[in-house]
């Protein structure tokens, strides 16, 4: 008997937390429509619901609260009271109140030691303002006992409103929002009713479960039937695999739900924000039906509130600030939601006053996470993504909304924990857009599969970048130690997976003596930085179905589940953050451009290395090693000034100094003709210092084993080597830059 | 009247050992395992178990006795503590017995080692001792040893 009364308690508290939530979003919109038939009733069938059942399980506190709240709904309803701010106010708090209760019960089994009756005292003075008839309803209800057999919404609502009688009595049964006296629209809500059961989430995933495995063992068969002749057994199996994909489809549905269940919520924060800031927000939201995976959407519930709640607070400004920038007093937030490519986009809009990127740089170098000089290279994009340091807030106030400075960080760190990403765009004065892609579901993720030490290991396709192969081992270089390759002229940490997993793979057939096998690396993601994991074999890309660890395991970091592989045995998926983390891979440099830079320029003749091809002078071929070159820019002539007697440019605002590569290196171009309207610069930096070196043309990057011959003794050239079958020169850039300018090293020092 | 209780059994290392037949889900025969790369020595590897991954822990391993031979493939009992099924990897399984309260002692003194840790106590059988393991210190070891 007890467990029954448990049970239509659970349902209660399912159905009411439910109703709360829609009663949040019906009063915001009763806000702005406050003549809304519909919303009002809406509003009062959720009450009026709460109540009923609340007296019926004899919870007397929130009976009277949900009690004091309906009279004064009745009131409003019957048109005898016009809605205005305070009742708005004083309904969210009574949801507030209800809700309280609500979280005791289900905590504790009781209704807590809460108070309430000024809430009711303020919602009673409200209802009387108008003299309202109902008050003297007011004792009936708590006066009656219901009858436990009557449905109890019924007998109370005959008690309390007689001459509601009719329209309350079919709605209620159906409990879902339908215009009162609209036999039409009744019946679909009947239909909706109808048509739906509650399952418990425990139970979609036992049966996830159960369909991954019938899969497996599809796949078996599918296996063993290749090897069979038998005609009828293969339609039979081809039968199973059809019925076992879509079975699977369709379970997968089940775990789905709209997006909207989490936005919901949304429409009463940013309204209470608003209140609170004083300022006018319109919340548009698009594309509510949007489906994803229901782990997904509680992962994505607290990211989403604080980027709700960030661009309500700092993103959109006061109404006369707006009023000023000729924007429309009431700001727009929109929240919009869409498919696109396998992945969910959820975007999150401001016409706001947009990021200003100068002040998080500011914010940056004061907190020291970054110097000036890197701070200067900083693209306006780069200078946003300092948003997701940790520590950076760059609201000049802090309030108690938000601007702590636990924000972003924390957001883009629950974002990647469900594999995926968070991108801010800005547009200064104009607004601000945060972008989060999420995978469908978590369930089932593309992964590599590769092989380590006789083991086989899943990597998640998202943090896979390329695949190199090395035919010789000795192609890794080392640093100190620390094993590199250059890829592409940049330098790639390279990570032993079987040293981080303690296996000893390749010693196993053999010793170290074999130093001319090749190898293979999977180049990483993790955060902003990339690695090579050197492994044994790599296999093939698969679909797999990732299952939690145990909790004896789950400590290991390197570990983000596991799988099991088509053949039944299982694999670890490897987790790409906690292997670059414990191999110290995202270390405390964020500058791992310049160090790269710094490394490369040691290098030495006779490697494979990315040359930019240039023509300076009278059609000379010239290359300059590309990782060198910063940037490749044109400049308008026009923009060319003097300072000094030295060309310069102002360039992202900077001054960029101009040397001309023919005059350093002393060839006269015979023809002056610039019929070109611009200037093709190589932009070259070091150290936060830039300079351009100014050529004729640029013709072409290309990879190329050197092999040059010193000489000429010309002023800025190394020597000459045959690049694609041509001569070509091979510049000494710091030699020019020093003969051109001989301040630019001095601070750079002895590097 | 005392108090009947049912134990599944098995042999480890020549030991006869029980545990509360509740905490049991289900017997399975040796299974190809996984191993895991940087867990405790006392996980012998993961199982796919119906398609959930059950971790596998070696009880000779757990109760510091000497590793079996490999021809010997070990049994699997399955246990479900905590939301979560483990194997504990056995010699040999024996029969459910029902044991009463009579012939129960507490562990003997001069027990020693990690047995001690393990065993919550001794049913007197009339051929051979049943030594009762305590399921929560059994898996405890996880919390201690990683750091």
């Amino acid at each position: 008997m007890d467990e029954d009364l448990d049970d239509i308690i659970q349902e209660f508290m399912i159905e009411s937390t439910e109703g709360l939530d829609q009663l949040d979003r019906d009063l915001v919109d009763l806000e702005q429509d406050p003549t809304s038939k519909e919303t009002i009733s809406s509003i009062f069938r959720t009450v009026h619901t709460i109540k009923g059942t609340s007296g019926f399980l004899s919870f007397s506190k929130l009976e009277k609260v949900a009690h004091a709240g309906e009279n004064l709904l009745s009131l409003i309803r019957d048109g005898k009271l016009a809605v205005h701010i305070g009742i708005i106010n004083t309904l969210l708090s009574m949801g507030d109140a209800v809700r309280e209760v609500l979280d005791n019960i289900a905590a504790n089994k009781n209704e807590g030691d809460g108070d309430y009756s000024s809430l009711i005292q303020m919602i009673t003075y409200l209802s009387e303002e108008d003299g309202g008839k109902t008050h003297d309803q007011a004792p009936v209800a708590d006066l009656k006992e219901p009858e436990p057999n009557d449905p109890p919404q019924l007998q109370a609502a005959e008690e309390a409103e007689p001459s509601a009688e009719a329209p309350v009595k079919t709605e209620d049964k159906k409990v879902e929002s339908a215009p009162v006296g609209s036999n039409l629209n009744e019946s679909k809500a009947t239909k909706v009713a109808e048509g739906n059961i509650r399952v418990g989430v425990g139970l979609l995933d036992k049966l996830m479960a159960l369909v991954g495995e019938l899969v497996l063992t599809r796949n078996q068969i599918l296996q063993f039937n290749t090897n069979q002749d038998d005609n009828n057994f293969t339609a039979t199996t081809q039968r199973l695999n059809m019925i076992a994909t879509e079975l699977q489809e369709g379970v997968m549905k089940t775990r789905m739900q709209p997006i909207g269940n989490v936005w919901n919520k949304f429409p009463r924060v940013v309204r209470d924000l608003a209140t609170q800031c004083g300022k006018k927000i319109n919340l548009i939201m698009e594309g509510k039906d949007t489906e994803l995976d229901k782990t997904l959407i509680e992962a994505i519930k607290d990211p989403l509130t604080h980027i709700v709640r960030n661009s309500a607070d700092h993103g959109i400004e006061q109404p006369e600030q707006r009023r000023k920038a000729n924007k429309p007093e009431e700001g727009t937030l929109l929240l919009r939601a869409y498919h696109e490519g396998g992945k969910v986009n959820i975007e999150i809009s401001d016409d706001g006053d947009g990021i200003d990127s100068s002040r998080i740089v500011e914010k940056a170098v004061s907190l020291g996470l970054l110097t000036e000089n890197q701070a200067d290279k900083l693209t306006e994009q780069e200078k946003i993504n300092l948003l997701f340091l940790p520590g950076l807030s760059t609201a000049k106030n802090v309030t108690n909304v938000s601007g702590r400075g636990v924000g972003m960080d924390v957001v883009r760190t629950n974002i990647e924990k469900i594999g995926g990403n968070v991108d801010i765009k800005s547009q200064p004065g104009e607004g601000t857009t945060i972008i989060i892609k999420i995978p469908l579901t978590l369930a089932i993720i593309p992964a590599l599969t590769i092989t380590c030490g006789n083991e086989r290991f899943a990597i998640p396709q998202v943090s896979l970048l390329e695949l190199v192969r090395l035919e010789n081992k000795r192609d890794i270089e080392s640093i100190q130690g620390t094993p590199v390759y250059r890829l592409r002229g940049n330098l790639l940490p390279i990570v032993f997976l079987d040293d981080v997993l303690g296996l000893n793979s390749g010693n196993e057939n053999g010793d170290n003596s074999i130093q001319d096998e090749s190898v293979s690396i999977v180049v990483l993601q993790a955060d902003d930085h990339q690695f090579g994991l050197v492994v044994d074999k790599i296999s093939d890309t698969e679909e797999i179905v990732v299952k939690p660890l145990g909790k004896t395991l789950k400590e290991i970091s390197c570990y983000a589940g596991a799988t099991i592989m088509g053949d039944g045995k299982v694999a670890l998926i490897l987790d790409v953050m906690g292997i670059a983390n414990s191999t110290r891979i995202l270390g405390k440099n964020h500058d791992k451009a310049i160090g790269e830079t710094d490394a490369e320029l040691e290098t030495t003749s006779s490697e494979r290395q990315n040359m930019l091809l240039i023509e300076a002078g009278s059609s000379s071929r010239m290359a300059i090693p590309l990782s060198t070159v910063s940037r490749l820019e044109e400049i308008p002539l026009d923009s060319l000034e003097l300072a000094g007697n030295r060309n310069v440019v102002q360039y992202r605002g900077e001054i960029l100094p101009l040397i001309n590569l023919d005059e350093a290196i002393g060839i006269h171009s015979t023809s002056t003709e610039n019929d070109d309207e611009t200037l093709k610069v190589v932009v070259y930096s070091e150290n936060g210092k830039s300079v351009g070196l100014v050529v004729k043309n640029i013709q072409d990057i290309v990879e190329e084993e050197l092999e040059f011959k010193p000489g000429m003794n010309r002023p800025g050239i190394i020597g000459t080597a045959v690049i694609q079958k041509k001569v070509t020169e091979l510049l000494d850039v710091p030699e020019i830059i020093k003969n051109a300018d001989p301040n630019f090293y001095e601070t750079v020092g002895v590097n | 009247m005392a108090e009947v209780n049912q134990y599944c059994t098995f042999y480890v290392d020549g030991s006869f050992y029980g545990i509360n037949v509740m905490d049991v889900q289900e017997i399975i025969r040796y299974q190809d395992m996984t191993g895991v790369p940087l867990a405790d020595s006392v996980i012998k590897g993961l199982i796919n178990l119906r398609g959930q991954i059950v971790t596998a822990i070696d009880l000779r391993r757990r109760l510091g006795l000497k590793p079996r031979s490999k021809e010997d493939n070990p049994m699997n009992v399955i246990i479900n503590t905590n939301d979560e099924a483990i194997s504990l990897l056995v010699d040999e399984i024996g029969d459910v017995i029902e044991v009463d309260d009579d012939i129960f002692e507490p562990p003997p003194q001069n027990l020693r080692g990690k047995a001690k840790e393990l065993t919550t106590g001794v049913y007197k059988l009339k051929d051979k001792l049943l030594m009762t393991l305590d399921m929560d210190k059994l898996l405890e070891f996880s919390v201690l040893n990683f750091k």
